[in-house]
């Protein structure tokens, strides 16, 4: 009796969790003005709603005062799984005496970057994040390798912990 | 609609025509022709409609929008779509038994075409007025699989030799449900002729008078004629992701072509079977109750309005049964689809356990209870 009991309520189960399916899909299906998710992408080229979280082309950030965040550390180098990143830096002598390794170069090798964040994530400065761009094909390969840092930036000073202990 | 124009009348008076300018064997052939015809047109024509609704389903399921670039929202997609199938090359694979490679589509369509002959499209309007009706199209689709396995074997692939034996496995084993939930509506209505069961629903469809178990007969029904349609969610046959396309892998062109056409003919002629045995084929929707307003509900649906008004009218009632038959047919369908777009696909094993441990059993259980309500007069 309890095996035909167990059975039954298996059965009735399984037409209610294939019920619940149903009227998802059903919902969907009846308000398309609110759940289709796809866009008609060369129609509306204009106003494209593109996700924020979007992964598209690598930049540098650079603030009004043409200043990165990038110590040239290389981590993105590393985290890079297809050698897409080439960071070239320089040594540099300060005010006071002491050597210094800056960024010269920060090298980005589009044709080779599949837009997996991997760079994003290992950078421990925050200086590089992706923007929503997606056309960017082009016929000549050689313009997808960009130097990602302006010309005459620097690295953004940190604010003097020093300073604060005054006041 | 006593008073009113029947698909009988029309078809005496052109009978009567034919007669007047022509010898009776000339009147027979051209008559057995043009019905012909006509049934497979209607059909195809509701194949068009079932492909754009079938693309159309699966993009809103999918949040998606489905065919939006050829016509009014994507409205002549098939046309091209047919128009490149019939461009493309029908390319036979050199190891491939070559007869058997091109006889394989043109059987599964011939197959699927004579299951239609018994079906009542409308009242007097049916191609073959047998006692037989049901039982004609059972044994008739159960010939399917005989096209797929053929398809299978010559074409000398392995995937497509899979797809064939795992839909010969389907389909033996899902006939007997089918066929079960069938027999269960032909107790309740004591004949195998089409018409006939449809006229039986004149006070209600089934669906309704049988109470519960002729509900559950609906069901089991649906899913095993799913299965035998080999769509989704027991779409094995073909299962893409496991063997590309299955049986249909060496086929290009409007051999393909061909084998798509039959699975949407398979499609429209289990849902007129369905729509036939439990919803009333070309019936309006009727209540079983005896009240007054149920009276009025069923003389609204029969069109007794009608019949005072003027005559050329009432050729529009010449359409009402055939607008519930396609409503009905397509209703069916679109539970097809749904269930297509929202199930995942089952394992084979799955899927045997499911019909012979869950829907033969069932179904079993609930003939027995529908005999028992035969029996005693418990139906409507």
């Amino acid at each position: 009796m309890k095996a035909l009991y167990n059975y039954l309520k298996e059965v009735a189960f399984a037409f209610v969790s294939l019920a619940n399916g149903l009227l998802l899909t059903l919902k969907y299906f009846v308000t398309p003005w609110k759940s289709i998710i796809t866009e008609n992408y060369p129609d509306n080229r204009n106003n494209p709603s593109v996700a924020d979280e979007f992964a598209g082309e690598v930049i540098l950030i650079h603030d009004e005062n043409n200043e990165h965040k990038c110590t040239a550390c290389t981590l993105c180098q590393l985290a890079c799984p297809n050698n897409s990143i080439q960071i070239i830096s320089k040594q540099v002598e300060t005010e006071d005496g002491k050597k210094k390794k800056v960024l010269d170069k920060w090298v980005y090798h589009l044709e080779m970057c599949t837009f997996c964040k991997q760079c994003i994530d290992a950078c421990p400065q925050d200086a590089i994040k992706m923007t929503n761009s997606y056309e960017l094909s082009c016929f000549d390969r050689s313009t997808l390798t960009k130097i990602l840092n302006q010309p005459g930036s620097k690295l953004k000073e940190k604010p003097k912990v020093t300073a604060k202990v005054q006041e | 609609m006593i008073s009113m124009i029947q698909f009988s009348d029309v078809l005496a008076w052109i009978h009567q025509l034919l007669s007047s300018c022509m010898a009776p064997w000339l009147v027979f052939i051209i008559e057995l022709v043009v019905a012909s015809v006509a049934a497979v047109v209607a059909l195809l024509v509701c194949v068009i409609i079932m492909v754009y609704m079938e693309r159309k389903v699966a993009g809103h399921m999918q949040l998606r929008h489905g065919p939006n670039r050829v016509g009014w929202h994507g409205v002549c997609q098939l046309f091209a779509d047919i128009i490149k199938l019939l461009l493309k090359e029908c390319f036979t694979p050199t190891r491939a038994d070559k007869l058997l490679f091109v006889v394989a589509p043109v059987l599964s369509l011939c197959v699927s075409l004579l299951a239609l002959a018994p079906i009542s499209w409308g009242p007097g309007l049916v191609l073959w007025n047998t006692n037989i009706g049901v039982l004609f199209v059972t044994a008739i689709s159960s010939m399917g699989v005989i096209g797929i396995l053929m398809a299978g074997w010559s074409s000398n692939n392995k995937y497509a030799l899979m797809g064939a034996m795992r839909s010969g496995a389907q389909i033996v084993s899902y006939e007997l449900s089918a066929g079960l939930s069938i027999v269960a509506i032909v107790a309740l209505a004591g004949t195998l002729n089409t018409g006939g069961i449809i006229e039986s629903q004149a006070n209600g469809w089934w669906i309704l008078k049988g109470h519960l178990p002729a509900f559950f007969a609906f069901i089991i029904y649906i899913i095993a004629s799913t299965a035998e349609c080999n769509r989704a969610p027991f779409d094995l046959a073909e299962a893409e992701s496991e063997l590309t396309a299955g049986y249909h892998t060496e086929y290009s062109g409007m051999q393909f072509g061909i084998f798509y056409l039959n699975e949407y003919i398979n499609m429209g002629v289990v849902s007129m079977v369905a729509s036939t045995l439990f919803l009333g084929g070309w019936q309006p929707f009727y209540l079983p109750f005896d009240f007054a307003w149920a009276h009025t509900f069923n003389d609204i649906m029969a069109l007794k309005f009608m019949e005072t008004w003027p005559a050329w009218i009432s050729w529009v009632s010449l359409a009402w049964p055939l607008v519930w038959f396609f409503g009905k047919l397509f209703l069916i369908i679109f539970f097809m689809m749904w269930f297509r777009w929202t199930f995942p696909r089952l394992r084979i094993d799955q899927l045997l356990k499911l019909e012979w441990k869950y829907l033969l059993p069932l179904s079993i259980v609930n003939l027995v209870i529908i005999a028992l309500l035969v029996v005693l007069g418990l139906h409507f």
